[in-house]
């Protein structure tokens, strides 16, 4: 017990601190498909470190949950991380039905951000606010459609109703095991939850996190009034964030390997950052009205997952 | 009396025109539009206690014919807005500078003043409505691009209008050149439009001939053509990469930067400046090519032209970009038109418009304009594509020209004394579209007037209508694929 909870502790340890590398690793691989050389892989530290030696500018129109948000979000995202199964060890902190409060606290994480850019009345900010909220209220009923095929397969394989309700187990290792003993299907799982990254951090297809262009931005909108540690705080949580997302496709596709699993786990995370860069290496971004039919399609890729495992 | 037509590269005399009463004028005025020609200018020729007499010039595209009538000193003009669109901002820019009052137009307002702090100050349009939300973008903004306002009236996602407000950079241009010393008026009008420094100064350059009569050498022809093309080259390769970018689309994008930079360079190894400062004269050009550096040139062509048309291969091969750029912020043929748009948004729209066609500044050439029909971003994308090729084909055809021959054909006029009391007119494609210049001499070889028309001076208002019904998200993007000019328009 206590061993595989220092372990636990030690792959937090990792995610927290190489998280910002995440970003390091999708724009050096969108430099080198453009043929330019890129800036160095350890930029989002160093952009960490100057921010939290700025001082903040903090617009009069604000209001004090202006400057809880950033902070706010971070530890939601953080507690979410927490529930998940990290390098294959499952999370002390699991219990049946642990899904519902990590989507949640991602929520949580976003309500703030949403409130704290409506409370600098700008119109920009505003509608980056309108745009987020709509886009992930579309999103979240597919992350728990996803779920709820893991969770059915896991019935059907045997497990008590405590397990299969929980993250640890959906996404420790034996999901792995389902798919690689011919339950193909589930392939498309990774795909879907890889679908739902882009769309909830902010990635091309849906969002363009390189432009500077006000009017089409949806993330980067909403922090524009955001300075020094507070931005700092924000960024860290995005970090944070593709982290998450990149651990539950690594989850699915990492079987339970015993101690040396989170080798492969890493690799996998840092592959999912090398295939978003490819993706926004290769293709234009989405007009707004079609993002919707770009989550239809994840929505109907995990549903087909569902009806192909329940015909079995 | 009979209409003064004449070629459009004859200079006339302005005592032959015909001068007519305000109300007369102004039904002169409806006759042509009514008869499909197209308005180049509507200006003011002098003005003398508090009344302006104005000039009218008309082309007939189909003729290359230029009609010319003027008005006796009035105050006011019954508008023809209404019923003819392309005429309002002349309207509104004679109210502006001359204080003339046109009655019946639909909104009279000045056409570069700024909105100040104080935004009573500046009547924008506006759209009531509990849901409906007002977004003002400008004058500054984000990245490196001119000051500009823009204030859209929005539902939802959706804009319901867009209204521009311009004249951030406006420093009397014209007025300066009518006071400039004759050597200050090339580099004065280079900065017209930055990017269009070759255009507006082969314009003038053109003018001057037309007034005085001057003939230019074929190799000075050729030299001035390859640095015409070379800038379009340049800035459409630029504006497609830039359309790319907004997109999200990367390969395009970062390959047309270092493209475009080729093809400065090429203009740099003609004229010693990246965008061709200093290249034009009246008479002819100041730089020359020597056989060895025309090889030079045709070699670096070859890998440009690869390059630019692979690069935007690319982009046009991607389904994701098609679909980005398919009906997003069409204008229709019918607007297109009666807003009176030139360059590459009428041509997307399927105007039959370039002054290579209409006005060619050597006769007897046989241009083909580029033409596509549905008016969306990604018609503009196509027209420059198009464009793009036919810019590399005549500059290897002047440079072919150029190393066959030698530097000493080319010849040199000296400067030139103006006649008094002419008019010329001068419309040179610049990349952007239609460049037109107009000036009136007076008696003192100096000039009474000197219009200068930017492209971006009518296709601003497309722009306008092109983000109707269409969602905010798409306006740079659609920005992008006008790239008009701010200064060019603030003038």
């Amino acid at each position: 017990m206590n061993t595989a909870f220092f372990s636990y502790l030690a792959n937090l340890a990792l995610a927290l601190l190489l998280a910002p590398l995440l970003f390091g690793v999708i724009n050096r691989v969108k430099a080198k498909v453009a043929g330019r050389h890129g800036k160095p892989l350890l930029q989002t530290y160093y952009d960490l470190a100057k921010l939290f030696r700025k001082s903040e500018v903090i617009s009069p129109t604000t209001g004090l949950f202006f400057q809880l948000a950033p902070a706010l979000q971070l530890v939601a995202i953080l507690a979410a991380l927490c529930l998940l199964p990290l390098g294959g060890n499952a999370s002390p902190l699991a219990f049946a039905g642990d899904f519902l409060l990590a989507a949640y606290l991602l929520g949580l994480g976003r309500f703030a951000m949403i409130v704290a850019a409506l409370e600098t009345g700008s119109s920009f900010e505003g509608m980056g606010a309108s745009r987020e909220a709509a886009f992930s209220a579309l999103a979240e009923p597919i992350f728990f459609l996803a779920i709820s095929v893991l969770t059915s397969l896991h019935l059907d394989l045997g497990e008590t109703h405590d397990w299969a309700f929980s993250l640890s187990l959906l996404f420790g290792g034996q999901s792995a095991g389902a798919w690689l003993s011919g339950k193909f299907e589930l392939l498309l799982l990774p795909i879907v939850f890889f679908l739902l990254l882009l769309v909830e951090n902010s990635r091309i297809p849906v969002d363009d996190p390189t432009t500077h262009l006000e009017l089409t931005m949806i993330h980067e909108v909403m922090i524009l009034d955001h300075s020094g540690p507070n931005l700092a705080l924000i960024l860290y949580a995005s970090a944070l964030k593709l982290w998450f997302f990149a651990s539950l496709v690594a989850g699915l596709l990492v079987p339970d390997l015993g101690a040396m699993g989170f080798l492969l786990w890493i690799a996998v995370i840092f592959l999912v950052a090398c295939a978003i860069g490819l993706v926004e290496s290769s293709m234009a971004r989405l007009r707004l009205k079609r993002v919707t039919t770009f989550l239809g399609g994840a929505c109907a890729m995990a549903a087909l997952v569902l009806i192909f495992s329940q015909m079995r | 009396m009979t209409d003064t037509t004449f070629a459009y590269h004859q200079a006339i005399a302005l005592a032959d025109l015909p001068v007519y009463e305000a109300e007369a004028f102004a039904e002169k005025l409806g006759s042509c539009l009514a008869q499909g020609l197209r308005l180049l200018c509507l200006t003011a020729l002098a003005r003398e206690a508090e009344k302006t007499s104005l000039l009218a010039v008309f082309t007939n595209d189909a003729t290359q014919k230029l009609t010319a009538f003027c008005a006796k000193p009035l105050t006011s003009l019954p508008s023809l807005a209404d019923s003819y669109p392309s005429v309002q901002l002349f309207e509104r820019e004679l109210f502006e500078d001359y204080g003339v009052k046109f009655p019946g137009h639909p909104w009279l307002k000045p056409v570069r003043q700024t909105p100040d702090n104080t935004p009573q100050r500046y009547p924008f349009f506006r759209t009531d409505g509990r849901e409906v939300h007002e977004v003002a973008v400008g004058p500054v903004h984000a990245g490196i691009i001119e000051p500009g306002h823009f204030r859209f009236q929005c539902f939802g996602e959706n804009v319901l209008n867009l209204e521009i407000a311009l004249g951030y950079q406006h420093r009397g241009l014209e007025q300066c050149l009518l006071q400039a010393k004759p050597s200050a008026r090339l580099p004065l009008l280079e900065c017209a439009a930055g990017d269009t420094s070759i255009g507006h100064a082969l314009a003038h350059a053109v003018l001057m001939e037309r007034l005085t009569g001057l003939t230019v050498s074929d190799r000075s022809w050729h030299l001035r053509r390859l640095a015409l093309e070379l800038e379009r080259l340049a800035n459409h390769i630029g504006d497609l990469g830039a359309i790319a970018g907004d997109t999200g689309f990367l390969p395009t994008s970062s390959w047309n930067g270092r493209i475009r930079g080729d093809v400065l360079t090429m203009t740099a190894i003609l004229t010693g400046n990246r965008f061709g400062r200093g290249h034009i004269a009246v008479g002819g050009v100041h730089n020359d090519l020597d056989a060895e550096l025309c090889a030079d040139l045709i070699h670096r062509l070859d890998f440009a032209r690869r390059d630019a048309l692979g690069s935007v291969k690319v982009m046009l091969t991607s389904e994701s970009v098609l679909d980005r750029l398919r009906t997003t912020g069409t204008v229709s043929l019918k607007d297109a038109k009666a807003l009176g748009l030139v360059g590459v948004c009428a041509k997307a729209a399927g105007v039959v418009c370039d002054a290579r066609l209409t006005a060619p500044l050597r006769p007897g050439q046989n241009f083909i304009p580029a033409k596509c029909e549905t008016g969306d971003v990604l018609a503009r994308v196509l027209v420059r594509e198009e464009e793009m090729r036919a810019s590399f084909a005549m500059v290897e055809d002047d440079l072919c020209a150029l190393e066959e021959g030698s530097p000493e054909e080319r010849g040199y006029a000296p400067s030139p004394i103006l006649p008094t009391g002419m008019l010329a007119v001068a419309q040179v494609e610049g990349f952007r579209g239609e460049i037109v210049h107009l000036a009136v001499t007076n008696e003192h070889s100096g000039f009474q007037v000197y219009k200068v028309i930017d492209p971006s001076f009518h296709n601003w208002q497309g722009l306008a209508m092109a983000l109707r019904d269409n969602q905010i998200s798409d306006f740079p993007l659609c920005n992008k694929s006008f790239n008009l000019s701010y200064c060019g328009y603030d003038l």
